[in-house]
């Protein structure tokens, strides 16, 4: 047996200014990690929910979002007869074929122009996605310049609200519905009639296809079948897949800008660290040699002195996640960087999250206590008896 | 001189031609030359001699925790000069226990924690280290006030209980470095009584350093340091 654990605490405790200190630096840096992680939990969590599992997705080869997409209308015709497309209550395929286009609109207050996306849809798009329900109003009647708007737009963006009127496309547009998306990116859109848009914005072709699986398994094949096709220039996705794609640069960004920022920062915590272990080394130099004499070896007096540092460093991952779970009651609004359309998500927690940050705080303490310990497990058993 | 320790009695420590010498950059202070002798077991001995003649190297040798240049030191008849630094920790765990002027008790650690440390390096159980620390604890007078923590304690208790520390694991020696130096008289005269009875009641080998006469008086025999050469 060692030194025992109760010492190395007990020593923190001493010095509690230092200690709670040295901690915040500590705790600083796990926020800003946590939070980072959070982040892109939270985008990552919006753009999976905003997909289902049993959905394909069916856009051009190499486009990564709808925006870029083109499917003719003779290719849209082939993938709707594939016989894996589900069949609604109605008899008709659960298949929508949709139009995609991004604009600016003003925002309600500011004026400001954000972009929106405009979805021309089908008879099926609402079926398709569980996640979206009208909440007021009708669905649009085909044929004519109706819209829905979902509620972020609706808050949000002037001449968004039920019955109020849009221009866009060069005409204008009533609102005769809001639709309710929960926090996926849905909420940021408007729907209209796929005809009646692309007449508007003189678009030939459709941006993508969406369709519900008669059954989940036999993706592969439909997937095989679609983009090995000569006539098909297209590829097919899983929803959730397609909208995780998406969100790819997103979480790539923010992953390099958290390590940017919790590199520098950690640096500062770990020089905060060292400098606090030394001093604790400095000031226990007699007990040091005293514990040596008493015949503890070189290992226990490093174990001691890095067991207090972890427990440093521990202390100040608590911290830091308990301040960086209360980022869960902020929403953030931020550009989605494939569509360049709003997309509203929050901070979200998770036990990997919270885990993950538990062990950076205890890499941070090891590395800022390991110089210091070997120190005292270095140091002359005569001359640090004699330093009395 | 060894014939006189001996007298009968078995030879607990023996030191033969001990040099020793440090180095302050790059002049050699030569501190023990050619030293020898034996300490008897049960021997209670004072080493006296003015600042600076080696007193507390000559003790820090015997106790393992300094190297010697040349010589050897028998402790129950190991040589300890040729342990490694390892083996040299496993073995002042066992038979050497240290009582130092400012008692180098561990501020954090209650009077029985500190006791009960040297007890962590054997491998006795929780139990059994509990009835050690409560034993010896009564031996310094002090079991009632084992949950203090040494700045709650007078200088004189914070002794008693590194005498404690010193005597729980039961070792063969023990090595004291001016002891009463940082006590009053009454306590000072306590230590040494307790020191006293670990010689006549317990069979303990005491070496102690001392500058005082009173503490010395108490010593069965007083040996001389000067300028690193041993004396009467
Ligand atoms: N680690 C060291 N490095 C350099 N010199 C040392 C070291 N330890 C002791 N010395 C020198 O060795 C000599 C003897 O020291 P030592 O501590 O043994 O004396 P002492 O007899 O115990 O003196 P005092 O009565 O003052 O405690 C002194 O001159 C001291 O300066
Ligand atoms: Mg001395």
């Amino acid at each position: 047996m060692g030194i025992p654990y109760y010492y190395s605490f007990r020593n923190l405790w001493t010095r509690r200014l230092t200690t709670i200190l040295t901690a915040s630096g500590m705790a600083l840096v796990v926020f800003v990690f946590a939070a980072t992680l959070m982040l892109a939990e939270g985008l990552r969590r919006t753009l999976v929910e905003t997909g289902s599992w049993d959905n394909v997705v069916v856009i051009r080869k190499s486009a990564v979002s709808e925006v870029q997409s083109g499917v003719e209308r003779l290719q849209a015709a082939i993938v709707e007869t594939q016989p894996e497309v589900a069949i609604g209550a109605d008899g008709r395929p659960l298949l929508a074929k949709e139009m995609m286009v991004l604009i600016n609109l003003p925002k309600r207050g500011s004026d400001k122009p954000a972009n929106v996306i405009i979805r021309g849809i089908g008879p099926s798009s609402l079926a398709l996605r569980p996640q979206v329900s009208l909440k007021e109003g009708r669905m649009p009647r085909s044929g004519s310049a109706e819209v829905i708007a979902g509620a972020s737009i609706a808050k949000r963006f002037k001449g968004g609200g039920l019955g109020e009127t849009l221009h866009f496309g060069m005409r204008n547009w009533t609102v005769v519905g809001v639709f309710d998306a929960g926090s996926t990116g849905f909420s940021s859109e408007i729907w209209g009639d796929a005809d009646q848009l692309m007449q508007a914005f003189r678009r030939p072709v459709y941006s993508s296809v969406l369709f519900k699986l008669r059954d989940p398994g036999s993706f592969t094949v439909v997937k095989q079948r679609i983009e090995s096709d000569p006539r098909l220039t297209l590829e097919a996705k899983r929803e959730t897949r397609y909208y995780l794609d998406q969100s790819e640069a997103m979480a790539k960004f923010l992953s390099i800008l958290g390590i940017a920022l919790t590199v520098t920062f950690s640096l500062g915590a770990i020089i905060g660290a060292m400098i606090t272990m030394y001093a604790a080394v400095a000031n226990r130099i007699v007990e040091i040699g005293t514990l040596r004499a008493l015949g503890f070896n070189k290992r226990s007096i490093l174990g001691a002195f890095i067991l207090e540092s972890l427990f440093l460093g521990l202390l100040g991952g608590v911290i830091g996640l308990f301040l960086a779970s209360f980022m869960q009651l902020i929403t953030i609004s931020t550009m989605n960087w494939q569509s360049f359309a709003e997309l509203a998500f929050s901070f979200s927690m998770t036990f990997a999250i919270a885990w993950k940050s538990l062990v950076f705080s205890l890499v941070m303490g090891f590395v800022g206590g390991v110089l210091p310990a070997f120190r005292a497990a270095r140091m002359n058993i005569v001359d640090a008896l004699r330093s009395s | 001189m060894r014939s006189e320790a001996a007298e009968g009695r078995t030879v607990i420590v023996s030191i033969e031609g001990l040099s020793k010498s440090y180095r302050r950059g790059n002049q050699i202070i030569p501190v023990l030359q050619d030293v020898s002798f034996t300490i008897a077991e049960g021997e209670f001995l004072a080493l006296m001699g003015p600042s600076g003649s080696g007193k507390s190297t000559l003790l820090n040798l015997i106790a393992g925790i300094d190297k010697v240049d040349t010589g050897s030191i028998l402790v129950g008849g190991a040589d300890i000069t040729s342990l490694s630094e390892a083996e040299l920790a496993s073995w002042r765990a066992i038979h050497v226990g240290f009582i130092f002027q400012f008692y180098n008790l561990m501020p954090v650690l209650t009077a029985f924690e500190n006791v009960e440390l040297p007890l962590l390096l054997t491998g006795l159980g929780r139990k059994e280290r509990r009835e050690h620390v409560e034993m010896v604890l009564n031996v310094v007078g002090l079991a009632d006030r084992m949950d203090h923590y040494p700045s709650q304690l007078s200088g004189g208790q914070q002794q008693r209980v590194a005498i404690a520390r010193a005597i729980v694991t039961d070792p063969e020696i023990l090595v004291a470095d001016e002891p009463t130096g940082d006590l009053d008289r009454a306590s000072a005269e306590d230590v040494l009584t307790l020191m006293d009875n670990l010689v006549h009641e317990f069979g303990k080998t005491i070496i102690m350093v001392t500058h005082d006469p009173r503490a010395a008086e108490k010593a069965h025999l007083i040996r001389h340091l000067e300028k690193g050469f041993l004396s009467q």
